[in-house]
């Protein structure tokens, strides 16, 4: 919602006016600022959360919340990143409410210790071709979905607000509560193991032929095996 | 030389562009002969693509209607209220 809007957002022009609008009372003027955002939302939320019940949850009360907040909106970024920064902390608050129920902590790092020593790649084939062109975009989608399933809590947190939501390092680390440097870690283990994952998916036939001589880098494979 | 184990750490911050310059040139002289190092950038350049590019994330069946559907009638509330 930062970095990353690809999504062509309306005019700055336009915005502006529109939320004079909004705050003055007019309820057509903010509906359609919310339109300009909302996929956006549902996105970083989703990749976040991955359970509809909740990000639907998540995304209604984080523009409420905008709503409610309208007036302390002074335009000096966009609409969609102020909304943006909503929804990342209503999703995190959602993340961790999540872990209470279970009794973890988002920040506990047992499940994949930032001190560990780093997984090495070990499928090491070139990807077919580019998958969002020759993969139909559900497929591409659900190959998605799994893929970042697979990671936990704490790795998945760092990627979405580093590389879908487009944060810099030093927001995603105020925004996890953990150092910089932590973020740095926990998204190299989270882009190397996604991918894993999705060479999986990608890496064609040559999967099978990589698999079948064992090869890693620099020779690593064998002695990573059982380290995950 | 630094052998590929080594410049695994660095990896995330090369692909982001804010690798110092000397790990830049050692990274690109490393994978000038190292296929498995070119194929691991490569990839991890496409992952962070495929879930950037990921905005058309389909919407749920009535979503919208339900999300615009509250945000009238909390504003309907709110303003009544400030009426």
């Amino acid at each position: 919602m930062h970095r990353n809007s690809h999504q062509k957002l309306m005019d700055v022009a336009e915005e502006s006016a529109l939320v004079l609008r909004a705050k003055s009372g007019d309820f057509e003027a903010f509906d359609r600022l919310v339109r300009d955002c909302e996929r956006r939302a549902w996105t970083v939320a989703w990749r976040l959360l991955g359970d509809k019940e909740e990000v639907e949850n998540v995304v209604q009360t984080s523009f409420l919340k905008a709503m409610e907040a309208l007036d302390t909106f002074r335009g000096e970024s966009r609409f969609c990143t102020w909304v943006g920064k909503i929804v990342t902390r209503t999703g995190l608050d959602m993340l961790r409410s999540r872990k209470r129920k279970e009794g973890l902590s988002l920040d506990e790092l047992s499940v994949d210790s930032d001190d560990a020593p780093l997984a090495h790649p070990e499928l090491l084939v070139d990807w077919r071709e580019d998958p969002s062109r020759s993969i139909e975009r559900q497929e591409l989608q659900s190959i998605l979905d799994r893929a970042i399933a697979t990671l936990p809590d704490t790795l998945r947190s760092t990627f979405v607000l580093r590389d879908v939501d487009g944060l810099s390092t030093e927001e995603t680390a105020v925004e996890l509560g953990i150092t910089a440097g932590n973020v740095k870690v926990r998204l190299l283990r989270a882009r190397l193991r996604l991918r894993e994952e999705l060479t999986q998916a990608f890496g064609g036939e040559a999967i099978a032929h990589e698999h079948g001589i064992g090869a890693g880098l620099g020779g690593l494979a064998a002695a990573t095996e059982g380290r995950r | 030389m630094k052998d590929c184990e080594e410049l695994l750490s660095g990896i995330s911050d090369y692909v982001d562009g804010t690798a110092s310059k000397e790990l830049c040139a050692e990274l690109q002289r490393h994978m000038e002969g190292c296929h498995n190092c070119r194929v691991v950038v490569d990839s991890i350049r496409k992952t962070i693509r495929l879930y950037e590019g990921d905005k058309e994330v389909d919407l749920p069946e009535g979503f919208q209607a339900r999300l615009h559907g509250t945000l009238r009638d909390a504003w309907e509330r709110k303003h009544r209220k400030t009426a």
